[in-house]
C-alpha cells in the first residue's frame, strides 16, 4: 500500500467513525487533492464534509479553527506546508494557544496536514522543511510519518487527538509502497503521538531522523553493516512532544549519535536533540561528539545540480557515521 | 449602559493608579454591544474584538467576574493567563478574546458553519434544535486585514449564518477613517461579496437592536452572511497605552460627546417618553448604585490571592506531556527547597 493510500484510508476510517470530522482545503473535493490524497472522499461524504475553498489559506484555516472551537473536528489540507505560512497566525496564535488562554474552555481538535520537506525541482518557496518551525510552538503537536503504517496510524491518532496536530507528510513519499501488517490494516490502528520507533536495532551508533530521511538512514545502516558498524535507526515519528526517553535510551546504549534531517541546521531538530543530550546525563555516555546532517543553510535552488548539492544524501550520512565512530573524544 | 460606562471609568482610573496593567473602554459606543446583545438569543455565539464587554455584561457576566479577570486573581476564569479585557465564557457563548486583530472573522464563519451543520443534522434526525447564528465584532480598522476579506468571502461562498458587525468608530488607534479606506466605508464591500448589508446609527441603541434583529432573521432564513456597519465615535482613547489627544483635538471629542452620546440619547428618550416617570434624579441614583457595586467587586478582586502555580503548565495540552511534567516537578522541587522565598 502506498503512503498516499494509507493516509486516505486513515481519513476515510475516521470520517466514518466520527461525523464531526470534515476535510477542508483547496482542490480537496472534486479534484481529490493536488496530490490525490483525498481520493474518493468527496464522492463518499459529499460537499458538507469535503469542502473546496477559495484560494485563501488564512481564510479556510481560520474557518476551520473556529469550527474546531465549536464541536467540529476539521482536517485542513495545505497543498504544500509552505502555504501554511499564509495561515500561520491561526495555527500558532489561535489553534495552539486558545486552550491555554481560555483557561481550558476552548479546545481545538484540529489536524493540519500536507507535504513538507524538499521535493524535486520546486525551488525555494516549495521545497523546505518546517518541522523545526512548528516544533517550537507549545500547544501544537507535530508528527511526521515515514512508512504507510506510520502515515495511517498517525493521521488517525491526529484526528482523534483533542489537541491541534500538524502532520508533516512528504511529497516524494506519497507514491512509495510499504507492506502493511494485519494490525495496521485494522480500523483500530493508531500510532501513539509522542513515541519514537526503533526502525533498526544496532549497537555502535544511533541515527535519529524522521520522514523521508528514515529511508536514507536505513540505507546507510545497511552499507555500514557491511563495514562492520552496527547502526540503530530511530524514527522520531513525533517532533513535538519529542520522545526524549527513546533518544536517551538509544544514545546511552550506542554511545554515538548522528541526527539526519532535511531542514536548515540553525535551530533545527538536530540542534534540539544535541541540546537535550548535553543537558542530561546522556552526555556522559557519548564516546564522540554527535554529528548533525542537515539541509544546507540557504534557500533551496532550482537547478538540479544545485538542488542535489543542498540536501542530505546517503553518502553524507555515511561520512557522518564514519566520523563519529572512528573518532573518540580523547583523540 | 450606565453600568458599563461606570465600570469603564473606574477600571480605567484603576489602571492609571497602577492596580492593573491595561484597560480598554468602549466610551461613546455603549449602544452597540447592548443593542446587539438584546437582539440575539443566548445560543448565538459571539466572537468579539475587545471593546464589546457590554455583550458579556448583558449575558450575565458579573461585575465580580470582570474585576477578577482584570486583576488576574485566582477566580479569573482565564487562570491569569490573559491581559485585562480578554474575557471569555463558554457558558455565555462568548469566545475568549484573541489579541490578534481579525482572526475572529474567519473563525466566526467556522462557528457558523458548525451551527448550520448541527441545525441541519438535527432536522434530518427529526430533533428540535434552537437555530443559532454567530456574530462577529470588529472595528473599521480591521476591515483592512487579510482575515476580513477571506472571512467575508468564505462566508458567502459557503453560505454560513454569520452576522459581521463592524463598529465604525472613526479611529484605529490613531489612524482615522480617511487613512483607512478610500471608498464608502465598510458597507460598500458587501455587494462585492454578494452579501446583504445594513448601515445603522451605532449610537442609537434601538436602531442597533433593530438592525441585528433583522440581520439574525435574514441570516437564519437564508443560511447566509450579512454585514452591519454601525457608525459611531470612539470617545475614549484606544487603550490605556494611548493618548488620543496627540492625533485629534479635544474639541472634536467634545463635539461627539455632547451631540451624540448614546447614553444621553437613551436617557433623553426615556425622559421624553416618561418611561417609568424617570427623572434626572433616578439616573443619578442608578449611577451611584453602580459605582458602589463596582467598587465593592473591585476591592474584593484586589484582595483575592493570585492564580496558583499549579495551573502554570496545565491546558497547554489536554494531557501534560512528559517534558512539561518534568518542568513542573523541577519547579515544585525548587519551591520546596526555598520555602521562605515563595
Amino acid at each position: 500500500m502506498t503512503v498516499r493510500e494509507a493516509i486516505c484510508e486513515g481519513l476515510d476510517e475516521e470520517m466514518e467513525r466520527d461525523e464531526a470530522v470534515y476535510i477542508i482545503g483547496e482542490e480537496v473535493a472534486q479534484y481529490q487533492g493536488a496530490y490525490k490524497v483525498t481520493k474518493g472522499l468527496y464522492q463518499k461524504y459529499g460537499e458538507k464534509r469535503v469542502i473546496d475553498t477559495p484560494i485563501t489559506e488564512a481564510g479556510f484555516t481560520g474557518l476551520a479553527v473556529g469550527s474546531a472551537f465549536h464541536d467540529l473536528r476539521p482536517v485542513v489540507e495545505f497543498m504544500t506546508i509552505n502555504f501554511s505560512m499564509q495561515a500561520i497566525d491561526h495555527i500558532v496564535n489561535s489553534a495552539a494557544k486558545q486552550f491555554y488562554m481560555s483557561g481550558g474552555e476552548l479546545a481545538c481538535p484540529i489536524v493540519f496536514r500536507g507535504p513538507n520537506g524538499y521535493s524535486a525541482g520546486t525551488a525555494a518557496q516549495h521545497s523546505q522543511c518546517f518541522a523545526a518551525w512548528f516544533g517550537a510552538i507549545p500547544g501544537l503537536k507535530v508528527v511526521a510519518p515515514y512508512s504507510s503504517e506510520d502515515a495511517k496510524g498517525l493521521i488517525k491518532a491526529a484526528i482523534r487527538d483533542p489537541n491541534p496536530v500538524m502532520v508533516l507528510e512528504h511529497e516524494l513519499m506519497y507514491g512509495v509502497s510499504f507492506p502493511m501488517s494485519d494490525e495496521a490494516q485494522s480500523k483500530d490502528w493508531v500510532v501513539e503521538i509522542g513515541k519514537a520507533k526503533i526502525e533498526r536495532e544496532g549497537s555502535d551508533v544511533t541515527i535519529i531522523t524522521f520522514s523521508k530521511e528514515v529511508g536514507k538512514a536505513l540505507e546507510a545502516a545497511e552499507i555500514m553493516a557491511a563495514k562492520g558498524v552496527s547502526c540503530e535507526v530511530v524514527n522520531l515519528l513525533s517532533i513535538r512532544p519529542i520522545d526524549r526517553e527513546a533518544i536517551f535510551k538509544s544514545v546511552k546504549k550506542t554511545g554515538r549519535c548522528v541526527t539526519l534531517e532535511q531542514g536548515f541546521p540553525q535551530h533545527g531538530v538536530g540542534a534540539e536533540i544535541a541540546a537535550m543530550i548535553m543537558e542530561s546525563d546522556t552526555f556522559n555516555y557519548l564516546d564522540a561528539p554527535m554529528e548533525r546532517v542537515c539541509g544546507a543553510d540557504i534557500p533551496t535552488p532550482y537547478a538540479t545540480e544545485l538542488e542535489i548539492a543542498v540536501f542530505p544524501h546517503v553518502d553524507d550520512v555515511i561520512a557522518a557515521i564514519e566520523r563519529t565512530t572512528f573518532r573518540t573524544i580523547a583523540a | 449602559m450606565i453600568r458599563l460606562r461606570e465600570m469603564d471609568t473606574i477600571f480605567q482610573n484603576s489602571q492609571r493608579q497602577g492596580r492593573f496593567s491595561f484597560y480598554m473602554t468602549c466610551r461613546g459606543e455603549e449602544a452597540i454591544p447592548f443593542g446587539a446583545a438584546t437582539a440575539l438569543e443566548s445560543q448565538d455565539v459571539v466572537l468579539a474584538q475587545y471593546r464589546e464587554q457590554g455583550v458579556l455584561m448583558w449575558r450575565g457576566f458579573s461585575l465580580q467576574q470582570f474585576s477578577d479577570q482584570c486583576y488576574s486573581n485566582e477566580s479569573d476564569l482565564g487562570k491569569g493567563r490573559q491581559m485585562p479585557v480578554h474575557y471569555g465564557s463558554r457558558a455565555l457563548n462568548y469566545q475568549t478574546i484573541s489579541s490578534c486583530l481579525g482572526t475572529q472573522i474567519p473563525q466566526a464563519v467556522g462557528v457558523a458553519y458548525s451551527l448550520k451543520l448541527s441545525a441541519a443534522n438535527a432536522t434530518d434526525d427529526g430533533r428540535e434544535t434552537k437555530k443559532a447564528v454567530s456574530l462577529c465584532f470588529f472595528g473599521e480598522g480591521c476591515s483592512s486585514t487579510n482575515d476580513f476579506h477571506s472571512g467575508l468571502n468564505l462566508s458567502a461562498t459557503l453560505k454560513c449564518p454569520v452576522i459581521f458587525f463592524c463598529r465604525n468608530n472613526g479611529y484605529a488607534i490613531s489612524t482615522s477613517v480617511k487613512e483607512q479606506y478610500a471608498g464608502d466605508g465598510v458597507i460598500s464591500r458587501a455587494p462585492g461579496y454578494g452579501m446583504a448589508a445594513i448601515r445603522v446609527d451605532g449610537n442609537d441603541v434601538f436602531a442597533v437592536h433593530a438592525a441585528v434583529r433583522e440581520a439574525r432573521i435574514y441570516a437564519l432564513e437564508n443560511n447566509a452572511p450579512i454585514l452591519i456597519e454601525a457608525m459611531s465615535y470612539r470617545c475614549g482613547h484606544h487603550s490605556t497605552s494611548d493618548d488620543s489627544f496627540r492625533y485629534r483635538s479635544v474639541e472634536e471629542v467634545q463635539h461627539f460627546a455632547n451631540e451624540s452620546d448614546p447614553l444621553i440619547r437613551l436617557q433623553n428618550f426615556l425622559k421624553h417618553h416618561k418611561y417609568d416617570n424617570m427623572t434626572d434624579d433616578d439616573f443619578r441614583i442608578m449611577v451611584e448604585d453602580e459605582k458602589k457595586a463596582i467598587l465593592y467587586a473591585m476591592r474584593k478582586a484586589e484582595r483575592k490571592p493570585k492564580p496558583s502555580l499549579e495551573d502554570l503548565f496545565t491546558d497547554v495540552y489536554n494531557e501534560m506531556p512528559p517534558s512539561l511534567k518534568a518542568q513542573q516537578n523541577q519547579l515544585n522541587e525548587h519551591i520546596a527547597k526555598y520555602p521562605d522565598s515563595y
